[in-house]
């Protein structure tokens, strides 16, 4: 497929290319010059605080890490060694949860914890574990369901008890899952933001939420951007590490080509699965019915004033405090809209450029997954502090939050297009040019059809990024401007009641809208996944 | 595998991808279109609308104050927008952070404590309202001594006071504290909501206060007195007076940090009405604060900015701040309210620090007070 004009390569690569180098690298470049002044370099690393908060981010990241692991292993085996009514309820269940915004799982915390212990490092901790339990039931989960059961059985069949099959032959089988599964877990964690800046203490502090605060809070621009490229370094450490260990742990195990799924047999495994399925149900389901519960209550009992009276945020005569919620559903409406156009023009040309144009291909692939691995603050960050000097002074241009969206969601829009491009079969545009087809007609007439149901399934996953972005917003968006993530941190983070009820209602609006997202790319993705033969 | 899948199959697709082409290349990588450089938030880049942006317990509506800047439009025929950006460090940062390209057109809230900072940010295009200028409206002189190069017009003062609840205090038989030392006394444990001062000028003024009385060595030592007397922190003056504080927020907390000429304002909007004022001042606690109004560099509308400026001196707003912001108005000429009189505290000799020393060491300071306190 490599046959295709190099004007045409050059025509679908440029819009990205250029995109990338503007909105990416630019603010990056910028960033670093930033953060390179000696005194803002020690200033950072001489303060305590820095260091106090680089502790808190590792150890609240490796504790979450720890407890998600712990608490996901019994759902990741149950759901991928039974079949049992409701299973595949309980995983879609699970996915949504890891989907939803984090400022969501923020506030659906907020409302299911009591007010001693919710804005403490253990509600973060929480909200950690439930959000990421899909991690590990996917990831060691898929691993464990093609996991051949005779080495089990034959411990079994000699005599060793339940808990040796489980430590001893089991948990070694499905480490590398379980590694694999934790180092996604403590990077999240590790980069933490939208859940913290609801559920955290003043004091409670990421380097993410730092990076905020001393950008935003207290106009220390060099010293934000120290930490934000300190995160960076940690990051990128983390990540060669783990791909490192990963490569050197790599074993030969025979899998299964089909699923070692069945339903339960004895009692013992009835009450096994129904117990830990049922408790896997109860910590997803509990936090979204406490979210949705919390929007109707009110001092005086359960109302729907919240959700009728949306708009009215006055908390004395004449003072609104600057929040609508009504104009933040409009706006997150309208820069989705304009994000999802955005990402999914950019991705089409993207997917098309690489799946035609070999390594250069690979190479704008790679460029293109970067904003994906920064951090959504490092972005908007970098954005706001870049595009503020005319003639590219854009920080009051309508198309900066969106643009800022794109750029996250570009990745989802490739990965989802690429697959599908790669998989056409070459016989296809060979047959085309036997029959006398030009190379551009041929791939036009083979290769670019494929690319409309990829492309309606990285729509919906861009809409639903930028529907819940709130990283990269919260250092873009202007007074007036505010998104419904926005807007939900900053009712929320009043006390009066009628305010945190509203916060509740644009939490449930939002959670709802990423689940019917979720669900839209589900339907679109699953006979797609099928043939792919995934 | 694949290969048996059903497209939708569009002639016209490479010529869509070219138009995508040219439109991802306007869209994207251009940008120095007609969009960039004059469109505000508001969306109202005309010259017949200014947008004031404030502090968030400045009234968007409904009040005389409103109806006075309603006046203004029908005089002038420009619009007046009201932004509320959070309190005013908040407010402060965001204006920072936009300099030369701002949320709005006049900003009014900066105060003394903060001047400063928005000078050296270069938020402010210098103004100093014309009847001021032309000496149509008299102010103190130590007012305008704080702008020395005319780069804001001061507006209002006041003072930032610990405030409390005398019913509360009355109904446990227990003498409301009268001096920083009490405050940190066990009696009063977990009696006290301040500001934090990185985000709020109220709590900004607290922390300067609490250093005058003791000392760029010894404030940290009393602040960690505080905490361990379970001082509350939130982010803004709005959230501490109108949502923890037992009086006006029916919240938990019997002393907040607000103004000397709070307590006239609880008896003009009691209901039922008294003719005593509910809440209390600890005059000891007294820090004098100046709040200034400014023109924003940048603005696409500087003549209505300017305009705007020199009437929110004018008497006909001035007069209105008393009963709405509980402040009191620069211009001289302004006859106080009664209620204002005869409720709101003036003490004797407030604190005050020399600007250039808060300039100094405004940013370490709120440093180490976030260390201190928050952890």
């Amino acid at each position: 497929m490599n046959r295709l004009p190099r004007w045409l390569l050059v025509a679908l690569a440029i819009g990205p290319v250029t995109g990338l180098a503007i909105f990416y690298a630019w603010p990056f470049v910028t960033l670093l010059a930033e953060a390179v002044t000696a005194t803002a370099i020690t200033d950072t690393l001489s303060r305590r605080s820095t260091w106090e908060i680089v502790w808190f981010t590792v150890w609240q990241a490796v504790v979450s890490t720890v407890a998600t692991i712990v608490v996901g292993l019994a759902p990741a085996y149950v759901l991928a060694r039974f079949d049992f009514r409701g299973r595949t309820v309980l995983v879609g269940l699970l996915t949504a949860m890891f989907v939803l915004p984090t400022v969501v799982m923020g506030a659906a915390f907020l409302a299911l914890l009591p007010d001693s212990i919710d804005r403490t490092v253990w509600a973060v901790i929480g909200a950690h574990v439930v959000f990421n339990l899909a991690v590990v039931v996917r990831v060691v989960g898929s691993l464990w369901e093609h996991l051949p059961t005779d080495m089990e059985a034959a411990a079994a069949t000699l005599g060793a008890s339940r808990w040796k099959v489980a430590t001893q032959i089991s948990m070694p089988l499905v480490r590398p899952a379980v590694t694999a599964a934790a180092t996604i877990v403590f990077l999240f964690t590790f980069t933490s933001y939208g859940v913290i800046r609801i559920l955290g203490a003043p004091g409670t502090r990421t380097i993410e939420v730092e990076v905020w605060r001393r950008a935003t809070q207290l106009g220390d621009v060099g010293g934000a951007a120290v930490l934000a490229l300190l995160q960076l370094a940690a990051l990128v450490a983390i990540v060669s590490w783990s791909t490192v260990a990963q490569r050197r742990h790599a074993r030969a195990i025979g899998l299964l080509a089909t699923s070692a799924r069945r339903r339960p047999r004895t009692s013992g495994e009835y009450r096994f699965v129904a117990l830990i399925a049922g408790a896997a149900l109860l910590v997803v389901a509990a936090p979204l019915a406490a979210l949705v519960l919390r929007s109707f209550s009110t001092p005086t009992g359960w109302s729907t004033t919240a959700w009728t009276d949306l708009g009215e945020s006055e908390i004395r005569p004449g003072i609104r405090l600057g929040i609508d919620p009504v104009e933040a559903v409009v706006n997150s409406l309208t820069n989705a809209a304009w994000a999802t156009a955005f990402a999914v023009i950019v991705g089409a040309l993207a997917s098309l450029a690489i799946v035609a144009a070999g390594r250069a291909g690979r190479a704008l692939d790679g460029g293109l997954m970067l904003p994906l691995a920064t951090s959504a603050v490092t972005i908007g960050f970098g954005m706001l502090i870049t595009f503020d000097t005319a003639p590219f002074d854009w920080r009051a241009s309508w198309w900066l939050v969106p643009v800022g969206h794109a750029l996250i969601a570009v990745p989802f829009v490739v990965r989802t297009c690429v697959g599908v491009l790669r998989s056409v079969d070459p016989a296809l545009v060979g047959a085309a040019e036997t029959l006398g087809a030009s190379p551009v007609r041929a791939w036009r007439a083979t290769v670019v059809p494929y690319l409309w149901r990829p492309l309606a399934v990285g729509a919906a996953l861009a809409a639903s990024i930028s529907l819940g972005e709130f990283g990269a917003t919260s250092f873009l968006s202007r007074s007036g401007g505010e998104t419904m993530p926005i807007a939900i941190e900053q009712l929320l983070g009043r006390t009066g009641s009628v305010l945190q009820a509203q916060g509740f209602v644009l939490a449930t609006l939002l959670a709802a809208a990423t689940v019917v997202l979720v669900v839209i790319v589900e339907r679109l993705q699953s006979p797609l996944a099928g043939r792919a033969g995934r | 595998m694949s290969s048996r899948v059903t497209p939708s199959s569009r002639n016209s697709s490479l010529r869509g991808i070219a138009a995508a082409t040219v439109v991802a290349l306007i869209v994207v990588a251009c940008g120095s279109d007609d969009d960039s450089a004059t469109t505000e938030s508001t969306g109202i880049p005309t010259a017949d609308s200014v947008t004031l942006v404030t502090y968030d317990s400045f009234p968007e509506a409904d009040t005389s104050l409103n109806d006075a800047l309603d006046s203004f439009t029908a005089d002038t025929g420009i619009d007046v927008e009201i932004l509320s950006a959070g309190d005013t460090g908040t407010m402060l940062a965001k204006a920072s952070l936009t300099a030369g390209n701002p949320e709005g057109d006049v900003m009014w809230g900066i105060d003394n404590t903060l001047l400063s900072r928005a000078i050296a940010d270069d938020v402010f295009e210098p103004y100093i309202a014309g009847p001021i200028a032309d000496g149509s409206v008299e102010i103190a002189p130590e007012f305008l001594d704080l702008v020395p190069n005319g780069e804001a017009t001061p507006v209002d003062y006041g003072d930032v006071c610990v405030n409390y609840d005398i019913e509360w205090y009355a109904e446990r038989g227990l003498d409301p504290p009268s001096s920083f030392a009490d405050l940190v006394d066990p009696a009063y444990a977990g009696q006290l909501v301040v500001q934090n001062p990185a985000t709020s000028s109220p709590g900004l003024v607290f922390l300067l206060a609490t250093i005058h009385e003791y000392g760029v060595e010894g404030w940290q030592n009393y602040w960690s007195q505080l905490g361990a007397n379970g001082v509350e922190v939130v982010d803004s003056w709005t959230q501490a007076y109108y949502e923890r504080f037992t009086w006006a927020g029916g919240g938990p907390t019997p002393m907040v940090v607000s103004y000397g000429s709070s307590p006239p304002a609880e008896v003009i909007f009691a209901d039922p009405p008294r003719d005593d004022a509910p809440t209390g001042v600890i005059e000891d606690t007294c820090f004098r604060q100046v709040e200034f109004a400014g023109v924003l560099r940048g603005t696409d509308a500087p003549d209505a900015a300017r305009q705007l400026v020199d009437f929110l001196v004018s008497d006909e707003f001035q007069r209105e701040l008393p009963l709405n912001l509980f402040v009191y108005p620069t211009n001289q000429a302004v006859d106080l309210p009664q209620q204002f009189v005869d409720f709101a505290v003036v003490p004797d000799t407030p604190r005050s620090l020399d600007p250039a020393v808060i300039d100094a060491e405004r940013s370490t300071w709120i440093d180490e007070w976030t260390e201190l306190v928050l952890g």
